[in-house]
């Protein structure tokens, strides 16, 4: 495991912001030069605690104002099942996120859909003809924030 | 208003968030200053939020991570707001959500292993205010994380 000094963890802090900012930029930003600030992020990414991108939209304006968290209960389980489930829910358009659980719930997607009669078809068509498919409940997402996290 | 290259740009950056701008410009068969000028509109016009860099947490030691679904006391006019500050100050909260559904709120939780996830949760997510009920789903795996839109 790699360990962080207080310039990692500002740079860290700088490209979970920003993440198309140049090592130059960064450098001049907390005090590095540009081939010192390159050397870093090269060390971080290598170590894998850089792990690529993520581009946040408005899916409003993109026409998709509807978000919502499925907790879902398997009616049947057994290694199979779960394999089935899985390549199923993950090919799903509109689903974005498919998350392994442990608890009341086997399995959290994030679906996103163009509003709730859209929603509704996704459920009834998709969701709800997954393989193995047993209780689902829904929670519209009305806000959401990401935090920079412990760093 | 968004046209057909602003669309193709989006759904190619969105398929590959760490995609260089020219060879974005290529795929979405654009020119490469085209390309630059309307991502940087995009971004202005906020239906690009931002591009975050991603941290992946087990690099750093955290092995734990928890999604913790919470009811609120609805009685308290303020207790989302009170709940969602509070939950600012804890460091191992990754992201804050809420719904409309039978859960109220849901906060993504990190800890280095069992017994700091215990030590945070006995300490800092026990003691915010306001809570009348708590779930737990302990992350196995993510099977898919995309941004990317059906558009």
């Amino acid at each position: 495991m790699i360990d962080l000094d207080d310039m990692d963890r500002a740079i860290l802090r700088t490209l979970v912001q920003d993440a198309t900012q140049s090592a130059g930029a960064i450098g001049r930003r907390i005090g590095l030069s540009q081939p010192a600030a390159w050397r870093r992020i090269k060390r971080l990414e290598e170590a894998g605690v850089l792990a690529g991108r993520r581009v946040v939209v408005d899916r409003e304006a993109l026409g998709f104002g509807v978000t919502v968290f499925l907790g879902i209960k398997l009616a049947t389980k057994g290694r199979v099942s779960l394999e089935d489930f899985e390549r199923a829910a993950m090919a799903i358009p509109e689903v974005q996120i498919v998350q392994h659980v442990l608890g009341l719930f086997d399995y959290r997607l994030r679906v996103v859909a163009r509003d709730i009669a859209d929603f509704e078809r996704v459920l009834r068509r998709r969701i709800m003809m997954l393989p193995g498919v047993g209780q689902v409940e829904a929670n519209v997402l009305m806000t959401e924030e990401r935090r920079p996290g412990p760093i | 208003m968004l046209d057909d290259t602003d669309r193709r740009l989006l759904r190619h950056l969105l398929a590959d968030p760490g995609i260089p701008m020219n060879d974005l410009a290529e795929r979405a068969n654009v020119a490469p200053a085209t390309a630059w000028r309307r991502v940087e509109r995009l971004t202005e016009a906020g239906i690009i939020r931002a591009q975050e860099a991603i941290i992946d947490w087990r690099a750093l030691g955290y092995t734990v991570e928890v999604s913790l679904r919470f009811s609120l006391d609805k009685t308290v006019p303020r207790a989302f707001d009170e709940f969602t500050a509070a939950a600012r100050e804890v460091p191992e909260v990754l992201a804050i959500e809420t719904f409309l559904g039978r859960v109220d709120l849901r906060l993504n939780v990190i800890a280095r292993d069992m017994a700091h996830w215990q030590e945070i949760y006995r300490q800092r997510i026990l003691t915010l205010p306001h809570i009348t009920d708590i779930e737990a789903l302990m992350l196995i795996s993510t099977l898919k994380h995309a941004e990317a839109l059906p558009v």
